[in-house]
């Protein structure tokens, strides 16, 4: 079904019209962690890891630019985790394009929201998890949508023909619980399982300062609750129904923003809200650079229920620091603070174009949970700093 | 966690149209000039540089940007724009950022506006996301260069308070010479003093003046074309800082007119497919 997808998709746009040169773009990434402290996780060793990634990107369209194909593979080479060591189809994407409207199917990625330190409604795409712990590194979802864009908004319509399995670090790696979690023995509330035809409905709008979007999702949630089981982690993927909101303000120099959703599955029924804004002051000192002040508020009424958030009771803050310059250097420090565990993390994240086809990305992280009932508590022992050098070709 | 671009200042202003019109402006003098105070000529002429170039409808273009340090050291960003006039508000535009490579696709809309800011977004590819941007910052470098977004700006009479000063010969070129004080407060000028030729009515050169009243920056224009018989454009224009001795030459190619693009042709969807 998956790769059938991707093959008619491949095929419907080389049949069509004559196809302009296939533009292609490559970046390679180097990647180096130091963990401050020896690992306390059973099976994990050493403080530092490099890794290396490679993500190409194929993209061909046709001569009236009506139809086109998207391809972007992505692999990893870890030195210690074989579950981060792993391969995806980012995308690969047909898409037919017309006056008012545009058909899109095969293997694709999809973001709703406006919020920075959750992305509390962007539904559609699994997490690749084994990346980063931030949320924002996505598994390829195999999807038709069909989008309709008019006086009155953008209308999605999305089919979902195939679920993604979350990726979860393995015994070997760091940034993890006490306990792996067992990819390989998910269980799945619907009988249908991975091949569950999951729906989903977006209409967005512009009303002057204000961008507002509205969805419905009804299909399997891509969190999974982990259970145990015979002395094993193991997910659990439910169904829900879903429908949620986000909203900003944009004004001036102020950007207000919102989301919320209220999920029904068949253990739990709650709401969830992440809500803040940003505001940036111009031009710092005479000088060309900016600095922008973030704060969000989380929260979830899960609380510690089973299969709580780690967003259920928390504050952000936030500055990031654009020197506008040739190199286009960046500086983003920010802190979350967990009100019920007293818990807290910090984060830093630089950023250099060197040359013109070079990129030096420098983070650091400081987790600081020392409640057992956070559910960042494993993560305890994990302060690190990493290097990251891409280059583009 | 925290969305970032390299583009940075692209989030504010940029009102592309802009970048295409990149500021034919000002205009003939009525006969009856003379008798009319230097602000009241300085006005009309800016009215009729605005009349002159209404009408083009829609259009695109490439654009090269050449940024050079004290040192001489270059560095260089190459992007597309599309722009789409409208008959009672500001353009529309959709640019795509084609170098440096760490930057390639994201793209950027905006929907200008006569009396309100302009509306705009910015896609990140990486991110797949759309994200609506603060238009207040005007006075920001674009993409690292010495152009400010405002100076990318299209030009709209209500922009500027004027002042006509007097009239220069340059290289045989006869030129008024017209003061234009920003009515915007978040301009970062205090001034601008522009020159325009009399047969043409294009500008030949801008002097910006900094927050301090200080001369900041030097504008010149030249291989100028004329489109539909009507229109020009300048294929070339370096800005001059005179102050950090860097400098930015901004090229423009492809320019095309009349390609049909509609009002449908700048939305979100566009924006998140433009590449």
């Amino acid at each position: 079904m998956y790769f059938r997808t991707m093959v008619v998709a491949l095929l419907v746009s080389m049949g069509c019209a004559n196809a302009q040169p296939v533009d292609i773009n490559t970046k390679v990434s180097l990647e180096y962690r130091h963990f401050v402290d020896s690992p306390i996780h059973v099976g994990q060793s050493g403080r530092s890891n490099s890794s290396v990634s490679l993500e190409p990107e194929f993209y061909w369209t046709s001569d009236d630019g009506n139809h086109s194909v998207l391809f972007k593979p992505f692999a990893r080479l870890d030195e210690r985790d074989d579950e981060r060591t792993h391969t995806d189809v980012r995308e690969l994407l047909w898409t037919y394009v017309d006056d008012g409207w545009e058909l899109k199917a095969g293997i694709g990625k999809v973001f709703w929201g406006v919020t920075e330190f959750q992305h509390l409604v962007d539904t559609i795409n699994q997490n690749d998890d084994v990346e980063d712990i931030d949320g924002e590194d996505k598994l390829g979802q195999p999807m038709v949508n069909l989008s309709l864009a008019h006086d009155w908004g953008i209308l999605d319509l999305y089919l979902l023909p195939y679920f993604r399995e979350r990726t979860f670090p393995g015994v070997d790696g760091r940034l993890r619980g006490s306990q792996v979690i067992d990819q390989n023995s998910a269980v799945f509330e619907s009988s249908a399982g991975k091949e569950r035809l999951d729906l989903a409905v977006r209409w967005s709008h512009s009303f002057s300062d204000y961008d507002v979007g509205v969805h419905f999702f009804e299909g399997t949630n891509r969190t999974p609750v982990v259970q145990f089981d015979d002395d094993r982690l193991t997910p659990y993927y439910q169904q829900m129904t879903q429908i949620g909101v986000d909203l900003q303000a944009t004004k001036g120099d102020w950007l207000l923003k919102f989301e919320a959703l209220h999920r029904d599955t068949s253990l739990q029924d709650y709401s969830a809200v992440q809500a803040g804004f940003e505001y940036t002051f111009v031009g710092v000192a005479g000088s060309s650079a900016d600095i922008g002040m973030l704060a969000e508020y989380s929260w979830d009424e899960r609380g510690d229920e089973l299969g709580g958030s780690d967003f259920q009771n928390d504050i952000y803050v936030g500055t990031r620091l654009a020197f506008n310059d040739t190199q286009s250097t960046e500086l983003l420090i920010g802190g979350g603070y967990d009100i019920d565990h007293e818990g807290s993390k910090f984060i830093v994240e630089g950023s250099r174009r060197l040359g013109s086809n070079w990129k030096a990305i420098i983070e650091a992280r400081i987790f600081n949970d020392n409640s057992e009932l956070a559910p960042a508590f494993g993560l305890r022992r994990d302060d690190m700093l990493q290097l990251t050098i891409e280059r583009y070709f | 966690m925290i969305y970032k671009t390299n583009l940075t200042k692209l989030q504010q202003s940029l009102s592309i149209a802009a970048l295409l019109t990149a500021l034919p402006l000002l205009i003939t003098t009525p006969a009856s000039a003379q008798d009319q105070s230097a602000q009241e000529r300085g006005l009309a002429i800016a009215t009729e540089a605005k009349v002159r170039d209404t009408g083009w409808g829609d259009s695109s273009a490439s654009m090269i940007m050449v940024l050079k340090n004290k040192q001489g050291q270059e560095s260089s960003r190459e992007l597309r724009v599309k722009a789409l006039e409208l008959d009672n508000d500001g353009d529309k535009s959709l640019t795509v950022f084609d170098k440096p490579l760490d930057v390639k696709g994201t793209s950027f809309l905006s929907f200008s506006h006569i009396d309100t800011p302009d509306d705009q977004w910015l896609f990140l590819p990486a991110l797949k996301r759309v994200k609506r941007i603060s238009s207040r910052n005007k006075s920001g470098p674009f993409m690292g260069s010495e152009f400010a977004f405002e100076d990318l700006s299209s030009f709209e009479v209500d922009k500027y308070s004027y002042t006509y000063l007097n009239d220069e010969t340059i290289d045989g070129m006869e030129l008024y010479v017209i003061e234009q004080i920003p009515n915007d407060e978040f301009s970062g000028y205090t001034k601008r003093v522009a020159w325009l030729d009399k047969v043409h009515y294009r500008p030949f050169k801008i002097d910006f003046y900094d927050r301090k009243g200080s001369l900041l920056k030097t504008l010149t224009f030249s291989r100028y074309q004329q489109y539909l018989g009507k229109f020009w454009r300048a294929e070339e224009s370096t800005m001059i800082n005179h102050q950090s001795g860097k400098s930015t030459l901004l090229s423009y190619s492809d320019y095309k007119f009349n390609i049909g693009l509609k009002d449908s042709d700048f939305n979100k969807n566009t924006l998140k497919r433009a590449r």
